[in-house]
């Protein structure tokens, strides 16, 4: 749901988070991109950095000098341009492999969501998607559009690490990881794609707010792919939207 | 003209850090640097280059030599016992090494995390525009990971300490208070107010199962109101969310950018340092304060922090811990920036 007027939450002392909504949904994320590209043009001094995410942004600044009120007056001023319409730029084309030897936990998520690993992985691919953020470790890229059908919670805890390239589920979302971490999310197919590289300039491919399809592969093409993927190649197909 | 700073033992946990890599949030790139700025700057400013970078030594201890030449160190942190060829000197202190040599660090009295400043720069590359460690995706330092034996790193236009041994007071080091202030939220509407009421009166103990990522506290299991998931947002230095489990994670210098389990509160910044701190097995708790109370609490640290180090140089007599004190409270003033 979107909120009538957006919510100003401290995060502490040194973040301010705008929240547009309490949801996943396109409207509210275009919001908080809008308020991310208003907020940059303006290069408001004080400002650190901004975090944009699903339903809100976050913004690190430095209280010794920009105060709170300043800096909520002038998000005021700035809030008709985040009310303005959003257009994705792009869309983009990811491989994906949904068999269980690589998606590890897709036998248990599947048990679940009482369903079978081929029901999960057809509603999985069958999904039109949309960056709305990164997060949690770099080139990580969220993903809102997940089918409802495929709604689990996370795991209570934390577990162990995840593999490269991991397409995960999770309290109803579902994101494509890039290096191993430790997260709650279940582990249902994975991209030979390198999403984000030291050594590229910006480091991901994927803009917040793009366009995104999985296209799946089978384990072969995906030892293949994976290699094609190290030496540098970019699998993804990009098709500009406007 | 460089020298070599050896590794010569290393205990798990101890990176190279700057003050941290900033403006890739967006990206996913989390900041790292020091886990307690504020002993991090003691030893910055005390090598002369506030924005320089130091080793963190974790609890696990470090022993160091040079090789080709002096290099002297400022160090400051947690009141580790530091040795040099064997001989005490105090935890807070700049001195030179010379080839042949060896200063050792372990864990002292408190404290979980000492800075190594070198006077000189660490010559290693950069990772967009910082030296900061963050090991979980390998990035920044030395390889992106832990320092380990055997690690050599070169050390340019590296200078002895101005004196031969010099202690450095601070102060806004110091041992750190057992109770740490949160502002409360923004997700305590996920909490019932006698849940919160058990979360800020509970002594918590911090976990062994804690790193530079979160302090994980042992205590009662904070109780959700509606479930663990919220909708992911950004993860500020401090967090405190609460996961299934609920056992509260204290989000620390290698937190993840964002995270998806409600926040029930946050550290304030200037009570940051005192966390870090801690040990696995230290107590803790927490006192609810108003954002207000937070910033003239920060602007007071701010103002001490720009005051600067004192530095007084000491005599190469016996260094008793008594002598060490007379020396600190009678001792000359350097002045730390010039």
């Amino acid at each position: 749901m979107l909120y009538e007027r957006p919510r100003y939450l401290d995060a502490g002392d040194a973040a301010l988070v705008v929240e547009f909504g309490d949801s996943v949904h396109p409207a509210i994320n275009a919001r908080v991109l809008m308020l991310d590209a208003a907020l940059r043009d303006a290069a408001l001094a004080g400002v650190e950095e901004t975090v944009p995410t699903y339903r809100s942004l976050m913004i690190h600044y430095d209280l010794l000098s920009l105060s709170r009120a300043k800096l909520l007056a002038r998000l005021e001023e700035l809030a008709p341009q985040a009310a303005q319409v959003f257009a994705p730029r792009a869309r983009w084309r990811l491989p994906c492999c949904y068999d269980p030897s690589l998606a590890e936990d897709i036998v248990e998520a599947a048990e679940l969501l009482n369903m079978t690993p081929e029901r999960l992985a057809a509603l999985h691919a069958g999904g039109d998607y949309r960056a709305y953020m990164y997060g949690f470790a770099p080139g990580w890229c969220y993903l809102g559009g997940l089918p409802a059908q495929l709604a689990l919670a996370r795991r209570a805890s934390p577990r162990g690490p995840t593999p490269r390239g991991a397409a995960l589920i999770g309290g109803g979302l579902t994101l494509v990881a890039t290096n191993p971490m430790p997260t709650g999310w279940y582990v249902i197919g994975r991209t030979p794609e390198i999403l984000f590289a030291l050594d590229r300039d910006p480091p991901t491919l994927i803009e917040p707010g793009d366009a995104i399809i999985f296209e799946p592969v089978s384990a072969d093409v995906f030892q293949s792919l994976e290699a094609r993927a190290s030496s540098g190649e970019v699998l993804a197909r990009r098709e500009a939207l406007s | 003209m460089s020298a070599t700073l050896r590794i010569r033992s290393a205990g798990p946990g101890s990176t190279l850090q700057d003050a941290g890599r900033f403006g890739l949030l967006r990206f996913g790139v989390t900041p790292a640097g020091p886990m307690d700025q504020g002993a991090f700057m003691a030893a910055l400013l005390a090598s002369g280059d506030p924005h320089g970078a130091a080793i963190e030594v974790s609890l696990g201890g470090m022993e160091l030599s040079a090789e080709g030449g002096e290099i002297g160190f400022a160090i400051a942190g947690g009141a580790f016992d530091l040795k040099l060829d064997g001989q005490a000197v105090p935890a807070a202190c700049a001195l030179t090494l010379a080839p042949g040599s060896r200063l050792t660090l372990r864990a002292g009295v408190y404290g979980a995390w000492c800075y190594v400043a070198p006077f000189g720069r660490f010559d290693l590359p950069s990772a967009f525009g910082s030296l900061a460690t963050h090991t979980r995706s390998g990035i920044g330092g030395l390889e992106g990971r832990m320092l380990r034996a055997g690690d050599a790193v070169r050390i340019v236009d590296p200078r002895p300490a101005p004196q031969e041994r010099i202690a450095i007071s601070a102060p806004w080091l110091g041992q750190a208070a057992e109770r740490l202030r949160v502002i409360l939220g923004p997700q305590q509407d996920y909490f019932s107010p006698p849940t919160i009421e058990t979360f800020l009166s509970s002594p918590w103990r911090l976990s062994p199962r804690s790193d530079r990522m979160a302090y994980r506290l042992e205590g009662p299991p904070v109780q959700h109101l509606k479930g663990h998931d919220i909708v992911s947002d950004g993860l500020a230095f401090g967090a405190i969310q609460i996961p299934g489990d609920g056992a509260p994670l204290v989000l620390m210098a290698d937190r993840q950018p964002t995270g998806g389990y409600p926040k029930i509160a946050h550290v304030i910044t200037a009570d940051l340092g005192a966390l870090a701190q801690k040990r696995p097995g230290d107590f803790l708790s927490f006192e609810a304060v108003t954002w207000e109370q937070a910033i003239v609490a920060r602007r007071a640290r701010a103002r001490l922090i720009e005051a600067g180090v004192t530095l007084t140089p000491l005599g190469g007599a016996e260094l008793t811990a008594e002598f060490l004190l007379a020396q600190n409270l009678i001792g000359g003033v350097i002045g730390a920036e010039e």
